[in-house]
């Protein structure tokens, strides 16, 4: 299985829920969470796989730390050894 | 699985220029006071980026507004200046002025920057200020809770305009980017939305284009960013982004509204200030003269000097010229001397008069209200001086003859047609030196060398320095004949 | 050592330039424009920078922008301007900024007139805009003051990181005496809290907020006691035979210089007149009048205002003394003869009352 180019991290204690990442995100795999953070909000969920690391909810993301996306530099295939290399 | 052994490096986090944690925040420092789904956090990331990209963290300047963006130096690491309510435009203009090094970037919302900033903006485009302007328009007064602003769209609720704006009563929502399209200094003015994925990737463009355009000098650049503010819309953030795209920008167009970045050339590097000796010289100051002792102090030596004199005439005959080369010579010859004009609208027409005092103590007060001598150059200004002239004193009148209600038993007048004189000597503007040349005569306080130093400090034209010395010789003559006739000397001003 | 003829208004912008000051933002008001002009003039000269606001309001922001970039900086404007100021001048209080503002006082209210009047002395002294702030102000009488309280201004703001006024009347400001400038070109560094735009100011602030109610009180009381320090040292008068005047005139600026004229006349015709003129007007200089009431029998406070800087007199003496009030306005200016006859008369009036005490009669 190739693995996704991107990830995305939620900081929970940041994140206010507004859901613009959600709405933002081209392959939608972000969602709100079911429960609440200590601050009452329904935070950002990744979805677990298909982040494409373009960075768009980084981008709408009115909160300056709740989001990072990492990209993938080097993936390691079943049979080990280097397959791809992201930029 | 082995996804285990993948490599991810972060690509997108949070913006170096801004702080980490929030110290300057009184609570929850990890997030930022505006509310779920704001635009101007939208804003504050895409603008820390451009700052990022640049690389010009240090040396970028930030003036935050009032508004709800007035705690914009919470987040952002860079040198903050917060400003009063629409005042950032001038604020920047003065950081940048005094600091051209500096990139300042003054960030204003709508109300700010359109209603009670709208001189200021407008001024410091027209300027061509070097500085980058984020206006940030959510189309209403957010911090105060609501009301209606400059920007607010035609039939808009707000709490200012319950039943909507009323264009007939409100007028029409402000477009202040084509407004300040119409100037000829900016040099790049766009408007970008926040609505969806695509204006917001512009919109993170062209706030990197507006601050490298700052970087590189080349004057004032301004984005105005149409921004969601969900919570006075009293929207959900998604629907407050909607309304950007489907309904704020059909009044406010997105675009490019001046783009000649092109051909803008950076602004002149400052100039080298000169060295701290030089300045003196610089401001005219002027240097002592080795041996020149007479002006450092009073006259000391010779009689006692008590001189006040009021010059009065119409504006355009020269009398307060009159009044300063008195006071020049008299200061050239070591007295003590103050000149105080009339001022104002006087000035252009009408009247214009001036006191004139030279002594050798140090002068109490420089208003001359009983003069020694008055010098009326016309008869409008000998009507209304000539009773305050002190018993003894003379009246210099420019005219032959003397209105008889006028005269004085206790007063001694040289009444002559002084222009005409002037005229014979051939120019009738040197009426006034005509009439300088008796009030010296008659006072017998200054010497002819003080007053052509006087002259010439004060007449650059040489050939205007030869007609006045020939003016003030007839005005001793005039005066010298006058006091033959009469004979009757004039110690009274002298005593 | 050499005096040369000049304005007031000319000599302050040399002054302020020989004390370091490298900004000036005006907007033209007569009779305070020649300032503006002068600057515009020699500013670019010396490295500074000039700008033509586009109205006090920009203006003061500017001397705001400039402040904070760490530059020493100046405006100077008249009543009406001085009041579209006050904005700026209770952020300038509030966020520490030092910086020069002259006031060469007109008519008003409103419009007014282009005469000299003195009437301005509350919105400077006590301060037209909001919050618990104050400006030192300084009272220059002659050009010399000018040019010497320019310098002492630059200092003083400096000093007590707080905006520092000039409260001149038109005559001032416009009349030409003999002046010389004292002291060398200074170059002021940076101070450490400025913002620059450069890696080591990075993390500086200028900010007049304070959210948070117990920070606020803690900035005003600090700014209290800036204020309590100036009360302490920074106080000044001019005393003129005050030592054994039973009658004590008062009055700043051209007042001041027509009182002078008084006190010699008054002198002359043996009466025990004396000359007490505040230079600073706030800092008020309080002990002098508590000084002066141990012995005087009377205050005369002159003014070409309705009675402004008499409320402070009278704050001062604290019931010590009794006060008498003559002001001229409109342009007008008190004469110096007007200031003679009142001083006669109350002279006289004191002649009797101490002769009928002498006599054992109660006066009433
Ligand atoms: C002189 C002055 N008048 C009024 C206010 C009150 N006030 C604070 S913020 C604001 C409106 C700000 O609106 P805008 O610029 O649109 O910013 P937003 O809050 O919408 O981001 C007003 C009127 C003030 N602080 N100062
Ligand atoms: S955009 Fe940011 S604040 Fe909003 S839900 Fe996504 S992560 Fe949370
Ligand atoms: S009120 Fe509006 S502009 Fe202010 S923080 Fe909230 S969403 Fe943002």
């Amino acid at each position: 299985m190739k693995a996704d180019r991107g990830q995305l991290r939620v900081d929970e204690n940041e994140c206010k829920g507004c859901g613009l990442c959600v709405e933002a995100c081209p392959p939608h795999v972000i969602a709100l969470s079911e429960g609440l953070n200590h601050h009452g909000y329904r935070t950002a969920k990744y979805a677990g796989e298909g982040c494409t690391g373009c960075g768009m909810c980084w981008m709408v993301c009115p909160e300056p730390g709740a989001v990072t996306v990492l990209h993938l530099v080097a993936a390691t295939v079943q049979a080990g050894g280097v397959e791809c290399t992201g930029n | 699985m082995p996804e285990i052994g993948n490599t991810y490096e972060v690509a997108f986090e949070r913006p170096k220029s801004m702080y980490a944690q929030f110290d300057r925040k009184e609570d929850l420092q990890h997030t930022t006071h505006y509310c779920a789904g704001c635009g101007h956090g939208q804003v504050h990331k895409l603008l820390a980026a451009a700052i990022d990209e640049l690389g010009i963290q240090d040396r970028t300047v930030l003036t935050s507004p009032v508004g709800c963006s007035v705690f914009a130096y919470y987040y952002f690491d860079v040198g903050n200046v917060q400003a009063a309510h629409g005042r950032a435009p001038a604020v920047a203009t003065a950081i940048e002025r005094s600091r051209p090094g500096a990139t300042v970037i003054s960030y204003q919302g709508d109300g700010d920057l359109s209603a009670i900033g709208s001189a200021e903006i407008l001024h410091a485009a027209n300027r061509g200020e070097n500085i980058t302007v984020i206006f940030v328009n959510n189309a209403i007064y957010s911090m105060t809770g609501g009301q209606m602003a400059p920007t607010t769209l035609v039939g808009q609720r707000s709490t200012t305009s319950p039943g909507g704006r009323n264009p007939a009563t409100e007028g029409y929502p402000l477009r202040m980017s084509e407004l300040l399209a119409t100037l000829e200094a900016p040099v790049y003015i766009e408007r970008v939305g926040l609505g969806d994925n695509r204006q917001i990737a512009q919109a993170r463009r062209a706030i990197k284009r507006a601050v490298e355009n700052t970087t590189k000098r080349l004057g004032f650049s301004m984005v105005e960013v149409l921004a969601p503010c969900p919570t006075i819309w009293k929207m959900s953030p998604v629907e407050a982004q909607r309304w950007v795209k489907d309904v704020m920008e059909k009044s406010y167009p997105l675009g490019v509204m001046r783009d000649r970045v092109k051909d803008a050339e950076p602004k002149p590097e400052p100039m080298v200030a000169p060295g701290l000796a030089e300045i003196p010289g610089l401001l005219g100051i002027e240097a002592a003269v080795p041996g020149e002792a007479s002006r450092s102090g009073h006259r000391r030596r010779g009689k006692a000097v008590h001189l006040g004199v009021r010059v009065a005439g119409f504006g355009g005959q020269g009398v307060l010229l009159l009044g300063e080369v008195l006071a020049e010579a008299g200061l050239e010859a070591g007295l003590e001397v103050s000149w105080l004009p009339s001022y104002g609208p006087e000035m252009r027409s009408g009247t214009s008069n001036c006191h004139v005092r030279l002594a050798s103590e140090p002068i109490d007060t420089p208003l001359v209200t009983m003069p020694e001598i008055l010098v009326a150059m016309n008869e409008p200004s000998l009507r209304k001086f000539d009773a305050s002239v002190k018993a003894g004193g003379w009246v210099i009148y420019n005219g032959e003859e003397f209105p008889a209600e006028l005269m004085r038993e206790d007063v001694h007048v040289l009444a002559r047609e002084f222009t005409r004189e002037a005229q014979a000597l051939g120019d009738p503007r040197v009426a006034n030196m005509v009439m300088l040349g008796a009030l010296l005569e008659l006072a017998g306080v200054v010497k002819a060398e003080a007053i052509h130093k006087a002259l010439t400090k004060l007449v650059k034209s040489p050939k205007w320095v030869e007609l006045d010395e020939r003016a003030l010789a007839r005005g001793r003559v005039m005066a010298r004949e006058e006091r033959e006739q009469v004979s009757r000397g004039c110690g009274v001003m002298v005593g | 050592m050499h005096r040369q003829l000049m304005k007031g208004n000319e000599a302050v912008v040399r002054a302020a330039i020989l004390a370091g000051c490298r900004a000036f933002y005006g907007y033209p008001i007569t009779p305070a424009s020649e300032i503006t002009e002068a600057a515009a003039t020699l500013m670019p000269k010396v490295g500074g920078v000039f700008v033509q606001a586009e109205s006090e309001v920009a203006a003061v922001n500017m001397l705001y922008g400039g402040s904070s970039a760490g530059v020493r900086c100046m405006t100077a404007s008249s009543g009406p301007g001085i009041s579209l100021m006050q904005e700026g001048i209770s952020y300038l209080a509030g966020a520490e900024l030092p910086c020069v503002i002259a006031d060469i006082t007109r008519g008003g209210p409103g419009l007014g007139n282009l005469g000299s009047e003195q009437s301005d002395y509350h919105q400077v002294v006590k301060g037209g805009g909001n919050g618990n702030y104050k400006t030192l102000v300084l009272a220059p009488n002659s050009v010399q003051e000018m040019a010497d309280l320019t310098r002492l201004a630059f200092e003083l703001a400096d000093r007590y990181r707080n905006p520092v006024m000039l409260l001149a009347d038109g005559f001032v400001g416009q009349m030409m005496e003999p002046v010389e400038f004292a002291g060398k070109a200074l170059e002021p560094g940076t101070p450490s809290w400025a913002v620059t735009g450069e890696r080591e100011t990075r993390g500086n602030m200028i900010t007049s907020l304070h959210m948070k109610f117990d920070d606020l009180e803690r900035h005003v009381r600090h700014l209290e006691e800036k204020y309590r320090c100036a009360e302490q040292l920074e106080a000044r008068v001019e005393r003129s035979f005050t030592r054994d005047a039973e009658i004590v005139l008062v009055g700043y600026g051209i007042v001041g210089r027509i009182l002078k004229a008084v006190v010699a006349e008054a002198r002359a015709a043996g009466l025990r007149v004396g000359l007490l003129r505040p230079i600073t007007l706030y800092p008020f200089p309080t002990s002098e009048f508590r000084a002066i009431a141990s012995h005087a029998r009377c205050v005369v406070v002159v003014e070409m205002s309705t009675g402004q800087l008499v409320d402070d007199v009278r704050l001062a003496l604290n019931g010590a003394c009794p006060v008498e009030f003559y002001s001229r306005v409109g342009g007008n200016v008190p004469g110096h003869d007007e200031v003679m006859a009142l001083v006669t008369r109350l002279a006289r009036e004191m002649d009797l009352q101490a002769r009928l005490e002498e006599m054992g009669v109660a006066h009433a």
